[in-house]
């Protein structure tokens, strides 16, 4: 063959390529899942785009939820925004607020024509996304909630029964010192996630407000009220654990230092979100993991109530054609059909988010081969939520975060005790919620 | 000193010639700069849907919050500690090197390396030695001295690790400068005075160090552009301004809120804040500290 026809033949074969391409809408969907993740996410990208010829959804992973936030929030603003964005839960309020900039879900799947049934969602993870008239407003695709991890060597051999996880602050508090002191471990316990687990989960666990207006869902004249006596409490013991080294701390944000410090069996216990079972599982080859529901002061009324979800949803950007809207209608239900959302809980940790795909599961014998598997929903509908345990909604609240972690490193670092902690929380969040609703 | 004047018989051409760089100082500061100035008195939503003019409103707010105030204080510790300790240790090596005679390339070159090291990637590598958990040093530090090294909590930690990674970055930028300036200054100055008596103190304080001036100052600006500005990356890769913002120096401030916070109008104020204190800062030099500069 000469250089020519195989020039030419590469010619028609990359046109009839672009042709073929051309066809189909495309749907460009920003994601923050790296790695493992990643993989699974670009999966299902794949599989939709190979269940129907009409759509190409084309996955790009953007770096972290912040920088994917920013950055289509940036694309947004040059006008080359992409179709679909994953959205952590912390941006949710900004999220809403950018009416014009967003295309609500239930909206999409109204002018779409698409078959959609809001109560088909399990309503403790969808709660969290819908307006108050109850329409959805993004879909939710990740999301997971905290629990406890305990390591069953330590416990057997600090003569503790490894079958049985700490159910209270008090057994946490009783367990950590008799690893302690028999030596099969350094410390207690630690926790990622210090704003997300010990102090809004906390709250929700224990029916202890976190912000007026039914934790902000109400509008954006919320206050946060997170200052509270149980929390007080909770953060005193903290501080005192930490000193005593019954309780180690693992950073600020998600707390990179604390899977370490349980994988290396320094300590026996630790609290992180359902999604890390995996990473726990394939980082602990050494020692049996036992997994347990988050622990609560038994004291306080109404504890325990239920705990509240984190992880990320997916957001529709305005100015997408209508085809691409169609297109992701589409993509939207697939997401949600009972096998892709089974396969995509099992595979990864995440909750199921429609009540049938937790059937599924149970029904596949998932729950029966993985103990612990189905702690993170029994304990999110072990009662039915409260207006103190159905979420958060604040703006600004990526910056709160920050704030609480701030002041938990003051607290921990001895210049401040734990009243005057929350204290500080709350005065410096509500500065920066009284901006938002000023920007909006 | 003495200056040189050419005389360009097209009126047109020295405009031509200086128009490259004009373009990309148009295209790269003062259109960046010009858009941040504006920024700084709206207050705007994330996405730009709702812009409200605010007068100066923002500049106030930042003076009136004693986080900001803070972040203006960490700044010039971690500033003054960065330049003085960088300056410092590299005219050491120089010094040290430039005595050597044999093998003072190898020394050189092993000296520049961190120049090249990528500062995220210096962060990260920084990030490992000190980590609290996993980390070798808090260990060594722990068994040797018995000292709890954990800069997640205690900020004098977190801001001596920020300091020496900052430094460690720039040693290698100011070694080089050091090493060709005591290199342009002719031996036969240093064995005059040597041959009258002076030992290498007085040799180093009455000669070298003066002859040095030009070097010294045009590195004092550079550095002190460099930790006002490039020492973000080392920030974002070890501890993230914390704990509790010890660490957060103002540049990093403009990037947490503005891009994780979404605080547009209080982030652009922020940076033109940061602008003036550099325009500032260098105008001081060039109008005091040069005069006492031999050239």
């Amino acid at each position: 063959m000469t250089f020519s026809k195989i020039a030419a033949a590469g010619t028609v074969s990359l046109l009839a390529l672009v042709s073929a391409a051309q066809a189909q809408t495309q749907i460009d969907w920003w994601h923050a899942m790296g790695g493992e993740l990643g993989e699974k996410t670009e999966a299902l990208a794949t599989a939709f785009n190979a269940a129907q010829s009409e759509f190409v959804v084309v996955p790009s992973y953007r770096g972290s939820y912040t920088e994917t936030m920013t950055g289509a929030i940036a694309a947004f603003r040059a006008g080359e925004q992409p179709d679909i964005v994953q959205v952590f839960e912390v941006g949710t309020g900004t999220m809403m607020a950018a009416e014009g900039a967003i295309v609500p879900v239930y909206q999409l799947m109204a002018d779409a024509g698409a078959e959609f049934d809001p109560s088909a969602f399990l309503p403790a993870v969808v709660g969290y996304y819908t307006d108050p008239e109850g329409n959805m407003l993004s879909m939710p695709f990740n999301s997971s909630t905290p629990i406890m991890y305990y390591n069953k060597n330590v416990f057997a051999a600090a003569g503790l029964d490894p079958e049985q996880a700490p159910r209270t602050w008090a057994d946490v508090e009783a367990f950590s010192r008799q690893i302690m002191a028999s030596g099969a471990a350094e410390c207690g316990f630690t926790t990622g996630w210090v704003s997300w687990v010990q102090l809004e989960n906390f709250s929700a666990w224990h029916n202890q407000q976190i912000g007026t207006l039914e934790n902000g869902f109400g509008g954006l004249e919320t206050e946060l009220t997170f200052n509270g006596p149980v929390q007080v409490r909770h953060w005193e013991n903290l501080a005192r654990w930490q000193q005593e080294g019954v309780f180690q701390y693992g950073g600020p944000g998600g707390g990179a230092d604390a899977p370490p410090m349980f994988y290396s069996q320094k300590c026996g216990m630790y609290m992180n979100s359902s999604a890390s079972r995996a990473g726990v599982l394939n980082n602990t080859p050494d020692f049996e993991v036992g997994i347990g529901m988050l622990p609560y002061y038994d004291d306080v009324a109404g504890a325990p109530q239920n705990s509240i979800i984190g992880g990320a949803t997916l957001w529709v950007l305005a100015g997408g054609s209508a085809e691409e809207q169609r297109g992701v209608a589409a993509f939207f239900n697939f997401l949600s059909s009972p096998e892709v959302q089974a396969q995509w809980h099992q595979d990864t940790g995440y909750l199921p988010i429609t009540q049938a795909a937790y059937e599924l599961s149970e029904a596949q014998g998932y729950y029966a081969a993985n103990p612990g598997a189905d702690t993170s929903i029994m304990q999110m509908t072990l009662n039915a939520p409260t207006s103190n345990s159905k979420g958060l909604r604040f703006g600004n609240y990526v910056q709160i975060r920050g704030v609480i972690d701030e002041e938990f490193q003051r607290l921990l670092a001895g210049s401040v005790d734990a009243q005057g902690a929350l204290d500080a929380v709350v005065a410096r969040g509500n500065a920066l919620i009284r901006e938002f609703e000023a920007a909006n | 000193m003495q200056t040189k004047r050419t005389i360009f018989g097209n009126k047109g051409l020295p405009y031509l010639l200086l128009a490259p760089q004009l373009v990309i100082t148009a295209i790269f500061f003062l259109w960046p700069a010009g858009q941040a100035v504006r920024q700084s008195f709206l207050r705007e939503d994330a996405f730009g849907l709702s812009t409200t003019f605010v007068g100066l409103r923002n500049y106030r707010a930042l003076f009136d919050n004693p986080e900001y105030l803070d972040a203006l204080q960490v700044t010039v510790v971690f500033s003054i500690a960065t330049v003085v300790l960088s300056l410092s240790i590299a005219l050491v090596l120089a010094l040290a090197v430039d005595r050597m005679l044999r093998s003072a390339g190898t020394y050189t070159t092993l000296l520049i390396w961190p120049y090249a090291v990528a500062p995220a990637v210096a962060g990260i590598l920084w990030w490992f030695i000190f980590n609290p958990a996993i980390g070798i040093l808090p260990f060594v530090l722990e068994q040797t001295m018995g000292y709890d090294w954990n800069h997640n909590l205690n900020g004098r930690d977190a801001m001596i690790l920020v300091i020496i990674a900052a430094v460690w970055k720039q040693i290698s930028y100011n070694f080089l400068f050091f090493l060709a300036g005591l290199q342009s200054i002719p031996t036969s100055l240093r064995e005059a005075a040597a041959i009258d008596g002076a030992g290498p103190f007085k040799r180093f304080w009455t000669i070298t160090l003066p002859l040095l001036s030009p070097t010294t100052f045009f590195l004092l600006v550079v550095n002190v552009v460099f930790t006002l500005f490039d020492t973000f990356a080392i920030i974002d890769a070890t501890t993230g301004g914390g704990p509790a913002q010890a660490t957060n120096i103002l540049v990093y401030k403009v990037y947490d809120d503005g891009f994780v916070g979404l605080n547009l109008g209080s982030s652009a104020a922020q940076s033109v804040i940061l602008m003036m204190i550099v325009m500032v800062l260098t105008f001081i030099q060039f109008r005091y500290v040069e005069r006492k500069v031999t050239y």
